[in-house]
């Protein structure tokens, strides 16, 4: 934990009587965090205490080692893009942005750079001038995700920002959040659709019902689920060997020949032991073409954790 | 690129309140009945002078009576009342209908500058609109008497010292409304209630003991009106319920003046206090 992380000290959220978040300890260093669960598991609940709209019902929140309660500091350093799909009366893209960056204090000069910036880095330059009232979904998310970024926050904290977005533009905005990232901003993001997850994150934070049930990257967090057995794709010439050789092994759970009879799936308790067998029997006259895990994603991590059932938000 | 910090940051800060929440006063459609019921005084007014009455009935002096009637009754304790309701109570509530207040509370200010710049924003709107309906309403309830006679009121009589009187009244009905409203909608969901609550308590003013009667805004209102109405000290009391009624003197203008102010200070700072613990919950609106 140092000074640069977003920390959760033992946090939990109740309205009046029902749970947002329980218990919470967390510490999310810089780099594009995900953060996945099922709708109600505290994802929003949890963004809102990090952006200082939610206060905590017990614990502390500290983004960088500043509280909300030290507002003229703590905003200048947070950036928040929210789900609400909402937005002051009458505005053109560019009023938005520019009005809400007056509150920062900026002459009117920087306020106006600021905001041409911010509303180029999410390429609506043309749009700018017509009222948010006739965006596109997606034009919105953008303006949105312009004025949280346009005050260069160090912390950016974006709940369902891919919501919306034609491939082009989530691309687009992907490659923005990596960017940031890259520039040592922390990027925290909420999503539903796990595949990306993989491809956005650094880190991941699983939610359910108000609990972290899990946290870190992926890989780590898959090998610590012992109850699956890891499951490992290898393309080869001699499935059937290799399926008969990996039988005998206690290590190996469960094998599974391709249809094409060209590759097997192997389930494994040990995945360290399995790969350093690997090498033994590929030695012996095995031509390996590849080997790939098949469930240490984010999609199969989520399903393990927390069910495929779960509909995730 | 430094931004300032500070006091200059605070002025800073409240012009951007200000900016934003002034277009959204004025120019919302939602808000086209404040204009109405401001300047719904000026018809009948407008009417009197359009269509002459009879001569013996239409004098200067039953005109200031009647002005004083309209202004205490209906623009005081209707149209001033629920204009600020309409004004005052949606510059946070308003805003949490509309799932727009978070973009305030995402920047770097401090609450208690937000509900500064957010009362100074209605302010300047109810003082513009309600303000200036006061001051078009005189000359329009006076105009028909003919220029000699108007001039002679407001130069050479206490024609200019009324209208500036009821010009005050307006724009300190504006503040201590004003401050009320806004910390109904900084502390309660649905500002309504507390806004009808402090209608009866208004209405019934003239029926309550001395000490109560001061608990309001109206009697320090009434004070500063420069014409007594019936229900008033020095009124005509022709009415049954005149005998309900708890006549006591009306305060010296500029103690009515400082009590006002001071009023509606204390209840500002206490929605800028109970506004540091706002959350944003639109779910629960």
């Amino acid at each position: 934990m140092t000074s640069t992380d977003i920390v959760f000290d033992n946090v939990s959220k109740f309205y009046a009587e029902v749970l947002g978040v329980n218990r919470v300890n967390l510490s999310i260093p810089p780099g594009v965090t995900s953060l996945v669960g099922p709708n109600g598991s505290g994802k929003t609940t949890l963004m809102n205490m990090i952006a200082g709209l939610l206060r905590p019902s017990r614990g502390r929140v500290t983004v960088c080692g500043i509280s909300p309660d030290e507002a003229e500091r703590f905003f200048r350093m947070v950036g928040y893009a929210t789900q609400y799909d909402a937005f002051p009366r009458g505005l053109t893209g560019y009023e938005f942005v520019e009005c809400y960056l007056r509150l920062y204090g900026y002459s009117a000069k920087d306020t106006k750079r600021l905001a041409w910036e911010a509303i180029d880095r999410v390429g609506l330059r043309e749009a700018c001038a017509r009222r948010i009232a006739g965006y596109s979904k997606g034009m919105r998310q953008r303006i949105k995700l312009a004025q949280a970024i346009a005050h260069r926050p160090r912390v950016l904290v974006l709940d369902e920002p891919l919501n919306g977005l034609d491939p082009l533009a989530r691309a687009e905005t992907i490659a923005l959040f990596q960017a940031l990232a890259a520039e040592g901003s922390h990027v925290l993001i909420s999503t539903h659709i796990l595949h990306e997850v993989d491809l956005i994150s650094d880190r991941v934070i699983m939610m359910n019902q108000g609990y972290v049930v899990a946290e870190g990257q992926i890989r780590g967090m898959r090998d610590e689920i012992s109850e699956h057995p890891m499951q490992v794709l290898i393309r080869c010439d001699k499935p059937e060997y290799l399926a008969s050789r990996l039988f005998h092994e206690n290590q190996v759970v469960e094998v599974r020949l391709h249809a094409d009879r060209a590759g097997l799936l192997v389930r494994t308790r040990n995945a360290d032991g399995f790969y350093k067998l690997l090498n033994h029997i590929a030695l012996n006259g095995v031509q390996i073409e590849s080997v790939a895990p098949a469930d240490d994603d984010a999609q199969s991590v989520y399903e393990y954790l927390i069910g495929s059932e779960e509909s995730t938000k | 690129m430094n931004p300032t910090s500070g006091r200059t940051l605070w002025l800073r800060q409240i012009v951007a309140i200000m900016r934003i929440d002034l277009r959204k006063t004025f120019f919302a459609k939602r808000g086209l009945w404040i204009y109405l019921l401001a300047f719904a005084p000026l018809l009948p007014m407008i009417g009197h002078w359009a269509i002459p009455t009879n001569g013996a009935n239409d004098t200067l002096g039953q005109d200031v009576q009647i002005f004083a009637g309209i202004f205490q009754f209906f623009y005081l304790r209707v149209a001033i009342f629920f204009g600020c309701v309409g004004i005052f109570s949606n510059l946070f509530r308003g805003e949490m209908m509309d799932k727009s207040l978070h973009y305030y509370l995402l920047a770097p200010v401090r609450r208690e500058v937000l509900v500064a710049g957010k009362f100074l924003s209605g302010l300047t709107a109810a003082i513009v609109i309600f303000g200036g309906s006061a001051l078009l309403q005189f000359p329009a309830m006076f105009w028909h008497h003919g220029r000699e006679l108007m001039d002679a009121y407001m130069f050479a009589g206490p024609g200019l010292s009324h209208l500036v009187s009821y010009f005050v009244a307006a724009v300190l009905a504006c503040i201590g409304y004003g401050s009320l409203f806004l910390a109904a909608g900084v502390l309660f969901r649905n500002p309504l209630i507390p806004a009808a609550l402090l209608l009866v308590w208004e209405g019934i003013n003239g029926f309550l003991p001395a000490l109560l009667k001061k608990l309001s805004v109206i009697y320090w209102l009434q004070s500063i009106c420069p014409i007594s109405t019936p229900g008033q000290r020095g009124g005509n009391h022709n009415n049954i319920m005149q005998l309900l009624i708890i006549d006591i003197d009306p305060a010296p203008a500029h103690i009515a003046i400082v009590n006002l102010l001071l009023i509606s200070g204390f209840v500002i700072v206490w929605a800028a206090m109970r506004a540091r613990k706002l959350e944003i919950a639109y779910g629960a609106e």
